[in-house]
Order: C-alpha cells, then sequence, then structure tokens
C-alpha cells in the first residue's frame, strides 16, 4: 500500500487530506469528528480579535445540477462567532489529544501591524502547527477592510505576511483570493513577504441563484441577499488553473501549495497532486456527505499509486507542471479524429445533434431499412474537438483517435501561416 | 432502478366469498387493496431520478414508437428543469388523453422498447409513469385549460361516440374554432376508459376527471343516451352537421358458436368489466367461486385478474394457442399469473356443460402440426359457474350496412374519410394499427386534422 504520509510546508501530516478552514471546523465537537474520521489535519475556522463576530441566518445557497446533485455552495457565513479564548482552549485540548494530527491556525484582521502580530502570537502559543493567512473571504468580512479587501492588494499580501511571519516560528501560509485578475501577482507577493506556503483558492464571489419567488439573491435573509463565497466541484476547474499557474511560474515554482477548490475524490486530489500542491484542503464535499468522504479519498489514492507503480506522494508530485504550456507551445500538426464503435453505440443521437448543429457536421447519421441507426464520423470534416465523446452517455463508446501524419512538432510561432511568424 | 412491476403481488383474500348474499364478500378494506393503483404514482423524488436517466436522444425511436408521436424526450428534459405544466402540454399537444395512455398504455411494446436504454441492457425509462407525473401534476393543479380554442369558424361537426377517438377528435376541432356535438350511446363519456380497463388501472375516477379537463377546452356539446341508428340517424346527422366524424368502436363482441352460450353465468368480458368499473360498491359484483375467462388478450387479463382480486377461487385463462401468440403483453400475463389465475394455453372450448345455469366447461387440447393448429382429440374438463368470453370484438352488424368495408371495420382513406360523402371514422371501428387507447386518439387527432382541411378548402382535401 502507497504510504500517503507527506511534508506540508514542514508541517508532516499523516495523510494530504485536511479539512479547510470553514464551518466544519468550527470548534471541538466537529474538530474531532474528522479526527475520528481519519482526516490529517484541519485548518480551525479563522479567529478573529474579540469581541466575536455576529453570524445572519441563512447562511447557504447551492448551484444544483438538472436533479439533486450539488456542484457548488455559496456561504454569506463570517469567521467564528465565539469568543478567541474559546477556540484557543479547545486547540490546546484536541493537540494533547490527537498528537498525531495537524491543527492550522487560521486568522484575519484589519490592516494593522499590531493588531496581527499580538493575535498571531496567541494563536501559535495555542500550539497549532502553522498559521493560515485568512485574505481571501469575499463576503462580509472585506466590508470591514478584512479578507479579500486585503488580498485583493499585493502589497498589503506581502505586509501582512511578513508581520506575521516576524513573530511566529512555525510555517505561515497565506491563503490567497481568486477574486483577482492575475493569481501570480498575489502569490509572488505571499513569497516575498516570507510565506511558507500559499493555500489557494479561497472562495468565489458570487451569487448562486435568484429566488424568484422573493426576487432576491439566495440566501435570501429577510427579503435581501448578497454575494457570497462559491466553494465545491463547481470551482475545480478554477483552482487546478491557480495552482499550475504558480507551479510553473518561474517565479514561484518553489512555493509550497496547500490546494484547495472542489476536491470531492481522490482523483480531483491526485490532480491536485499533479500539479504540484503539497497538501490538499476540503471543505463542501464534506459539508454535503459527512467527514467520512475521506474514507475514500485515502483508499483511492492508495490504490491508484499503487497501480501506478508510486511508493510515495513525492513519487508523482509535480509530475503534470511541466506539461501545462502556453497556448503558443502547442503542437499545430497534432490531429486527432473520433471514432464511433458501432458495437457499443445506443443510437442515442447525441454526437450528431451535437456536431451538427454546434461545431463541424462531422458525424452522419443514417436509418437502415430494417431501422437501426448508425452515427458515422466524416473523417475529413471531423476537427477533433472532443466534444462528442465527452457527451457520449455510454463509457468508451466514442475514442479519440491520433493520426499518426508524420509530421513534426511544429507550433504557431513557427507556423507558416502565422504573419507575425519569426524569421528563419 | 426498476420502479415496476410496483404491485403485481396476488389478491389480499381475509375472507371468503359468501355465497348466500350473493356478494363476494370483501371488507371495505380489501377491495381497496386489490383495487389500488396497479403502478404507485412517481413521488417528486422518483420522478426527478427517473427522469434525470434519460439521454434526451436526439430524433428518439420513442417519439416513433408512440402512436401519437409525444416529444417524450422533451417532456422529461421539462420534467428535469421544473417546468411541470410545459411537459404536461409538450404530451397533452400531441395526445389529450395522455393521462389515460400513461396508465394504460402497454409501453413495453411501445415507448418503453424503443428506448435506447434497452440496447446496452439498461431499463429503460419509466416513460409511461414519467408521463403520468406530469399529467397528473397538470390536472391536479386545476385553472384555465391550457389550450386556446380558435375563433369560431362558424361550422358545426357531429362526432358519435365519446370514447377516445371520438373526444380526441372533438377537442382537436374545439381548437380549430369549430363547434362539436358529441353523440354517446351509454350515459357516461369516456368509452372504453370508462367501461372497458381495468379499475386498478383507472383509479379515482380519472376517466371522468380527463374527460372533464378535455371540455374544458369549450365549444364541445355531450348529448347522452344517443345511440346511432337508434335516437340518432346517421342521415340526419349528415344533414343537419358540416361533417360527421364516427368513434364508435367495437360494439358486439365474438362468440364462442357452442350450445349453451346463453345460459346464466356466460357473459361477454367487457361486461364483467364494466360491472366492476360501474359498482358503487365493488362487494357487490360477483365474480363466481370457479371462473373460466376465454381469450388472450388485455381484456381476458383484466377480466381474470379482477376476478381473482375479487376472492373467486380459482380462475382459468384459457387460449387455444401459445404464448407467443397471445395478445396481451408479457407485463399483463406475468400480472396474471402473479396473481393466481392458472394460464392454460393450446386448449379449445368444445363444450358447455350446466343446466340453466354454467356448471363447467371441456376443452380439447390443441398441437401444431406441420406449422398449423390442430386438435389433438384428447379433452380436459374445468368446473365453472362464471364463464367470461374475451374473443375478441367487432362492429355491430347493423352499423355497417350503409358503409364499404374493409374486412369487418368501416374501410377509410388516409384522411380517415368513409365511403360516405362528408362522413370521417378513426379508432377501434376502422383498421389503424393496434386496437389500443392510444391508436384511437391518434385517429380522432387525425381525422380533426383532415376534417379541418376539408372545411377550410371547401371540400378539396
Amino acid at each position: 500500500m502507497a504510504d500517503l504520509r507527506c511534508t506540508i510546508a514542514g508541517v508532516e501530516s499523516i495523510n494530504p487530506f485536511w479539512l479547510a478552514s470553514a464551518p466544519p471546523t468550527d470548534k471541538y465537537i466537529n474538530v474531532v469528528r474528522a479526527f475520528e474520521a481519519g482526516w490529517g489535519g484541519v485548518v480551525w475556522k479563522t479567529l478573529g480579535e474579540d469581541p466575536p463576530v455576529i453570524n445572519v441566518s441563512s447562511r447557504y445557497g447551492v448551484h444544483k445540477n438538472g436533479n439533486q446533485a450539488i456542484l457548488g455552495i455559496n456561504n454569506i457565513e463570517l469567521i467564528t462567532d465565539r469568543p478567541l479564548e474559546t477556540n484557543l482552549a479547545e486547540i490546546r485540548q484536541i493537540r494533547k489529544e490527537w498528537p498525531d494530527r495537524v491543527i492550522i491556525g487560521s486568522m484575519m484582521a484589519v490592516i494593522e501591524e499590531d493588531v496581527w502580530k499580538s493575535l498571531a502570537v496567541k494563536i501559535a502559543d495555542a500550539g497549532v502547527q502553522g498559521i493560515e493567512l485568512n485574505l481571501g473571504c469575499p463576503h462580509g468580512m472585506c466590508e470591514r477592510g478584512m479578507g479579500s479587501a486585503i488580498g485583493q492588494v499585493p502589497e498589503m499580501v506581502e505586509k501582512v505576511t511578513r508581520w506575521v511571519k516576524d513573530v511566529v516560528d512555525i510555517p505561515v501560509f497565506t491563503k490567497l483570493t481568486p477574486n483577482i485578475t492575475n493569481i501570480l501577482w498575489s502569490a509572488e507577493a505571499a513569497q516575498a513577504g516570507g510565506a511558507d506556503a500559499v493555500s489557494l483558492i479561497n472562495t468565489v464571489n458570487s451569487i448562486v441563484s435568484v429566488d424568484l419567488d422573493a426576487m432576491a439573491p439566495n440566501p435570501v435573509v429577510d427579503g435581501k441577499g448578497t454575494h457570497g463565497g462559491y466553494c465545491g466541484s463547481a470551482v475545480k476547474p478554477i483552482a487546478l488553473n491557480m495552482v499550475a499557474e504558480i507551479a510553473r511560474n518561474p517565479e514561484t515554482r518553489t512555493l509550497k501549495m496547500s490546494a484547495i477548490g472542489g476536491i470531492e475524490t481522490w482523483r480531483d486530489a491526485a490532480e491536485f497532486l499533479a500539479l504540484g500542491a503539497e497538501g490538499l484542503q476540503v471543505c463542501t464535499a464534506a459539508m454535503l456527505y459527512g467527514f467520512r468522504i475521506v474514507d475514500d479519498m485515502i483508499a483511492g489514492l492508495s490504490d491508484w499509486m499503487d497501480e501506478k507503480g508510486y511508493a510515495s506522494i513525492e513519487d508523482f508530485r509535480g509530475m503534470a507542471t511541466p506539461n501545462v504550456v502556453d497556448w503558443n507551445a502547442l503542437n499545430m500538426n497534432f490531429d486527432t479524429k473520433a471514432f464511433i464503435n458501432p458495437d457499443k453505440c445506443i443510437e442515442c443521437g447525441r454526437c450528431h445533434i451535437a456536431c451538427e448543429d454546434t461545431s463541424h457536421q462531422a458525424i452522419e447519421f443514417a436509418v437502415a431499412e430494417d431501422g437501426k441507426r448508425s452515427f458515422t464520423v466524416i473523417d475529413e470534416d471531423c476537427v477533433g474537438c472532443n466534444l462528442c465523446e465527452l457527451i457520449c452517455p455510454v463509457p468508451d463508446c466514442i475514442e479519440m483517435r491520433p493520426v499518426d501524419n508524420g509530421k513534426p512538432y511544429l507550433t504557431w510561432p513557427e507556423h507558416p501561416m502565422n504573419p507575425m511568424k519569426t524569421a528563419d | 432502478m426498476s420502479l415496476r412491476p410496483s404491485k403485481a403481488s396476488g389478491p389480499d383474500e381475509t375472507s371468503g366469498p359468501d355465497e348466500t348474499s350473493g356478494q363476494n364478500g370483501l371488507s371495505g378494506e380489501d377491495i381497496d387493496k386489490n383495487f389500488s393503483d396497479l403502478h404507485d404514482p412517481l413521488s417528486l423524488l422518483q420522478a426527478k431520478a427517473e427522469a434525470d436517466r434519460c439521454l434526451y436522444c436526439y430524433d428518439a425511436p420513442c417519439i416513433e414508437a408512440c402512436p401519437t408521436s409525444i416529444d417524450i424526450p422533451t417532456f422529461i428534459h421539462q420534467i428535469r428543469t421544473d417546468n411541470m405544466v410545459g411537459s404536461a402540454k409538450t404530451i397533452l399537444s400531441q395526445n389529450i388523453m395522455g393521462g389515460t395512455c400513461a396508465r394504460a398504455c402497454p409501453t413495453e411494446i411501445l415507448c418503453e422498447q424503443a428506448c435506447v436504454l434497452n440496447v446496452s441492457n439498461e431499463q429503460p425509462v419509466e416513460i409511461g409513469l414519467l408521463q403520468r407525473h406530469a399529467v397528473d401534476h397538470l390536472l391536479a393543479k386545476g385553472g384555465a385549460h391550457p389550450f386556446e380554442r380558435g375563433p369560431d369558424t362558424g361550422k358545426r361537426i357531429a362526432v358519435v361516440g365519446a370514447g377516445p377517438a371520438g373526444l380526441s377528435c372533438a377537442h382537436r376541432l374545439a381548437v380549430y374554432g369549430h363547434s362539436v356535438t358529441v353523440f354517446e350511446a351509454k350515459a357516461k363519456p369516456g368509452g372504453l376508459n370508462e367501461y372497458g380497463l381495468a379499475a386498478y388501472k383507472m383509479v379515482d375516477d380519472f376517466a371522468q376527471k380527463e374527460v372533464e379537463f378535455l371540455l374544458g377546452i369549450g365549444g364541445i356539446e355531450v348529448k347522452y343516451n344517443q345511440s346511432l341508428g337508434g335516437t340518432v340517424a346517421l342521415d340526419t346527422l349528415r344533414a343537419d352537421f358540416d361533417a360527421v366524424y364516427l368513434g364508435i368502436g367495437l360494439g358486439a363482441t365474438n362468440a364462442l358458436g357452442l350450445a349453451g352460450e346463453d345460459m346464466d353465468g356466460v357473459m361477454d368480458a367487457v361486461d364483467f368489466i364494466e360491472e366492476i368499473r360501474q359498482a358503487d360498491d365493488k362487494s357487490t359484483v360477483n365474480a363466481g367461486r370457479n371462473v373460466i375467462v376465454i381469450g388472450a388478450g388485455n381484456t381476458a387479463i383484466d377480466a381474470a385478474v379482477q376476478a381473482k382480486r375479487l376472492s373467486a377461487e380459482t380462475v382459468t385463462l384459457v387460449y387455444r394457442r401459445g404464448e407467443a401468440q397471445m395478445s396481451a403483453t408479457d407485463f399483463e400475463v406475468n400480472l396474471a399469473r402473479t396473481n393466481g389465475v392458472d394460464v392454460r394455453l393450446f386448449a379449445s372450448p368444445v363444450k358447455i356443460q350446466g343446466e340453466g345455469h354454467v356448471t363447467g366447461m371441456t376443452f380439447e387440447r390443441n398441437a401444431i402440426e406441420g406449422g398449423k393448429l390442430v386438435g389433438t382429440g384428447t379433452t380436459f374438463a374445468l368446473p365453472a359457474d362464471k364463464v367470461f368470453k374475451a374473443i375478441g370484438q367487432k362492429i355491430a352488424p347493423d352499423m355497417l350496412k350503409d358503409f364499404v368495408l374493409d374486412g369487418h371495420k368501416i374501410k377509410v382513406n388516409d384522411r380517415f374519410e368513409t365511403s360516405l360523402d362528408g362522413v370521417f371514422a378513426g379508432g377501434d371501428c376502422i383498421k389503424s394499427g393496434e386496437d389500443l387507447t392510444v391508436q384511437a386518439v391518434e385517429d380522432g387527432k387525425r381525422a380533426a386534422q383532415a376534417i379541418h382541411k376539408q372545411l377550410n378548402t371547401g371540400g378539396e382535401a
């Protein structure tokens, strides 16, 4: 069985699965239940200065697919609404009871040096193995000059990171907001401030749906709603890209990453690790299904690693990063064609209508005399877009077959039809 | 996921028949249990989950398999998007009796047989149950009729028969703005939906609710107890109306051709089913103790299963050929078996026993020789105090005298015109696919289109 033990920004963990700073890590009972379920660590729900905030009633909205499955949650809950000392006492207690597990203390404050420093010291003194700076919360706290209000200004990201690094001797994770134009600016700022790692992504600013009876955004709080933080599997593609951008940027490629964003399965986890993340944080999946989902994250990742022959996470971590390139580095001569396996086809016609209406009219639909429907790819017209393969409901029915055209790797900058082509 | 068969299990027999009272001895509770919905309606959760299984096929085979060409992928997609009213309208725009068809259609040989999921050996989408879910939602919601009547054309059309063929035609004609008068021989509308289907397929007086909904379009007047050739003459209708449409169904039944067929206890299965459907209290229906049903169609099954559910001790369904030749669907035959009906194949009736009242029947065993069905000469006897005949129906002969025929049915062209000028026909009284409610609805709809076209073009269709 593969060894899932790992070190995340210098913090040793029995597995890469931590719960992100959020409602599931709000208090003793939740965190103990998480550790009982097998989670390697938690990032405690963000702590702030007393007096604690007050949360509103009605806090979540969801984005569902056509049926019952939730693709994303949007939340408007603020940071912990319990006194600082209550939280710290519980952290101390769990540190004693669960010595092999990780607790990272998440914190936020207004942009004042002494506030950041004194709060960081108090949290570090409670025995946490690291501190995470919440510079990403996109709702509520930003209106008070905290969270994303700081995270959206690279200079402030650097400054806050440095303040905390100055006063604690444990790893500092700077948590980044995706609500910016370029994630590299924040990542480089965190690095400049001395961050041991970045955690990303925090939630995406969103209105998840509109209640058409109340005529207000969900969640509706007495007739009104506000934009909130979007999370869950819907944001995974955004997170993957931001993680990859940091991993392949020459300035930040050594920066450690604790990846967050829609991780729901072992496969999601493996993808983030393959793009260079050292550790993983999960929230929404646990909120939807309970802490037990970690069982299959552990088992699935381990089984997959065994199958691939990876003994430890380091064996494959970052392996996909070199293959994330700019569009300009892609091979223009690569050609692939769809092939529909007639033995597997159940004749639903989805590939045909998708190609016919929205792509290249490259799938011929014929009805034989006996009524049998057939769908055949017209190779000359197929551009290899994958659409038919992606929408086909039958596993492995449509296959994309690379064409062996014998042509060399040719990028757009080298392409003869590129008017901007660099002279030979 | 398979939601079917939901309640194919046998009848509840907590008490035996009471011969002295002439009643079947079932309590109200037994009756409720034995005659509740054959398939439980889908809950919203089930409907959503089932709708999600539909692949939303392009040019879907299920549409082609539906005699009324309901756009099935679209109506299921509308269930998925919470547009339940839109879903019902998609169904009803093609089939105004989509509610009955959702209950009574042999979907396993129609839309659900064509479902592409069958190709990969998955259970097909439960199209019938989803259709019922959507239509029931609309009917329960009430409010304005979902279709609008066109401007009054001033044309008047007589429709004979308030069954699926007649009412479907009447509704579509009303949509076009014509004024329709329906002449119905019985005291209630609905035809076989009201009188001819097993009670567990049409619970809660659904046939009447559906007719009431259908008539909500306006412009349709229904006259009851008006039989063609009796109180209503075809010539009068032709003189008084711009067009006449016959949806008269099959009023007569085939006979066994045996001596003693007029004995007490020997009756047509359709009459037995009607008795059950029309009984205010089903415990007053005496199905008999030992019952023989002769026939192999869905009517035979409806009679046999209901006899068992009315606490008959033995019910034997006898058919002269093999199971493959039975016109009842596999589901119906299995339903009979799981309800304790003894299905005897390859046996023909040769004698009815009894004096005044039937006491039994004798059957000759058949065999296939050289591809032909032949009697073997060996016989067996079954005791019976009730014999239900379900060997097919036909048009009452006096209805046919005015028309050119196609076999034993009224001949029509592709515009549903009979040999009489201005007289159209559809449903079971013509040859058009299977004798199914859904086919009758389609005939009525298409005949209305043809009538409308002819009236609009001054006779040149």
